[in-house]
């Protein structure tokens, strides 16, 4: 059986998660100079990419395979030093629960959500949810490393009127690297919670700190 | 409205009346509107005028700070934790009508900390004419549009102005300065609207809000009966 429509509808940006209102690091990094054009956001996103995008979409494609959900999620915290940003994945995590109970609602989903009644992280959720739909732990981590660029990608063409075209050329040249990375993610997965990855960006969480204290700023993180 | 409204799926939707608990929950009252047309000041006063008698919160939508819940905090019209500001990623209608999660985080989260309460007030953040709340969000909506803003908004119509449940027309004291017609106002706006009803309001009078007030009461009435 194909499941490839359900992948699409959960991978939508229009998908109502709350996505949306996050920048995934950009607007810090807009702010600070690293993102001015198409070039910087493309090194941003690769660099998000095999960072925290590995890390999560591996949490993913483990939650997704059938792993323990809340060893997952504490596994996710460990692998998430900045307060700010496992505020934001827990919030994420949250609202994607709302959804995902609404469009492929489950056992497991409903278990999770009455055990993290404040919100599971964000990967966690979403690996299950793809589950609850049917999906593949590599679909869980598609996923995943869609929603790690293409964040970032629509946030700068708010933040800095980025040509919309420009934006997406971006997101199509990084889809090689972007499978290569999900399929290290699934990979990683079949071998246990131990074996998860747990690589970092220390610039996204140092500023991700910092942007949460912005009186001013137009993404909540 | 969706007073009879009950689902026998999945408790994660949104627009059930009653909370997991089985209890009624409050009702919700969206506030949308262009920028600068007084919603905060609209809701500023309206928790001023019911908060004696109904159990009130309000959330927010600041566009890209939190200043509307500061107005708020800074007047005293509520108690802080009765103020929930969302942030919405510079797409204010979208956190009001294309994903509601945040919003309806917020509003639990009142209901959770602070409850029971009888009203939630949700205020949008400034806006153009086509913004209006998703029904899983709110049970009824108000638009708030402003004499400053033109005398032509209401023939204009949209979303907001033809469909809102209430249509406030505010600042109906600065219309001998800008020239605003309020007869021709209120005929465009009967016309776009049929019989659903319009206020005219000033705020800076004595109980200005009331007529916005007494509407509000009435939707009160019809969701606990």
């Amino acid at each position: 059986m194909t499941t490839r429509a359900a992948l699409l509808v959960l991978a939508d940006g229009r998908f109502p998660a709350g996505g949306h209102a996050h920048s995934g690091g950009a607007e810090p990094a807009v702010k600070a100079g690293r993102i001015r054009d198409a070039r910087d956001l493309e090194e941003f996103c690769l660099g998000r990419l095999h960072t925290t995008g590995l890390t999560s979409a591996a949490l993913a494609a483990a939650a997704a395979q059938g792993l323990d959900p809340l060893a997952l999620d504490e596994a996710a915290d460990a692998r998430t030093p900045s307060p700010a940003l496992r505020n934001a994945a827990r919030r994420l995590g949250r609202q994607l629960m709302r959804a995902a109970r609404a469009t492929w609602p489950s056992p497991e989903l409903a278990a999770l959500a009455e055990a993290r009644p404040r919100g599971a992280h964000q990967p966690v959720v979403l690996g299950l949810t793809a589950r609850s739909a049917g999906l593949e732990p590599a679909d869980a981590a598609h996923c995943v490393v869609y929603e790690t660029v293409s964040g970032p990608a629509t946030a700068v063409v708010r933040l800095l009127s980025l040509d919309p075209f420009e934006a997406s050329a971006v997101l199509a040249r990084l889809a090689p690297a972007l499978d290569r990375v999900a399929g290290q993610a699934a990979e990683a997965a079949r071998h246990g919670i131990d074996a998860l990855p747990a690589a970092s960006a220390p610039l996204l969480d140092i500023s991700a700190e910092a942007h949460a204290a912005w009186p001013v700023r137009l993404f909540a993180s | 409205m969706h007073l009879d409204h009950t689902h026998t799926g999945p408790a994660a939707v949104s627009a059930d009346s009653a909370r997991p608990d089985g209890t009624r929950r409050a009702l919700r009252i969206g506030l949308g509107g262009p920028v600068g047309s007084g919603k905060t000041a609209t809701v500023a006063a309206l928790c001023r005028a019911l908060r004696d008698r109904i159990a009130i919160a309000v959330v927010t939508n600041d566009i890209y700070t939190r200043e509307d819940a500061a107005f708020l905090l800074r007047n005293a019209v509520l108690p802080p934790e009765r103020i929930q500001a969302v942030e919405t990623g510079a797409c204010p209608h979208t956190a009001i009508r294309d994903d509601i999660s945040a919003n309806l985080e917020a509003v639990e989260d009142l209901e959770d900390s602070v409850g029971p309460l009888d009203l939630i007030l949700v205020e949008s953040g400034g806006d153009n004419l086509t913004a209006t709340f998703s029904k899983g969000l709110v049970d009824a909506q108000v638009f708030v549009i402003d004499v400053a803003g033109g005398d032509d908004i209401p023939r204009k119509g949209g979303p907001g102005v033809t469909t809102a449940d209430l249509l406030v027309v505010n600042k109906t004291d600065l219309a001998p300065y800008v020239g605003s017609d309020l007869g021709r106002m209120a005929r465009d706006a009967a016309a776009q609207r049929g019989d659903l009803p319009v206020v005219f309001t000033s705020l800076t009078g004595a109980d200005g809000v009331a007529p916005v007030a007494d509407w509000v009461r009435e939707r009160l009435a019809d969701w606990t009966a």
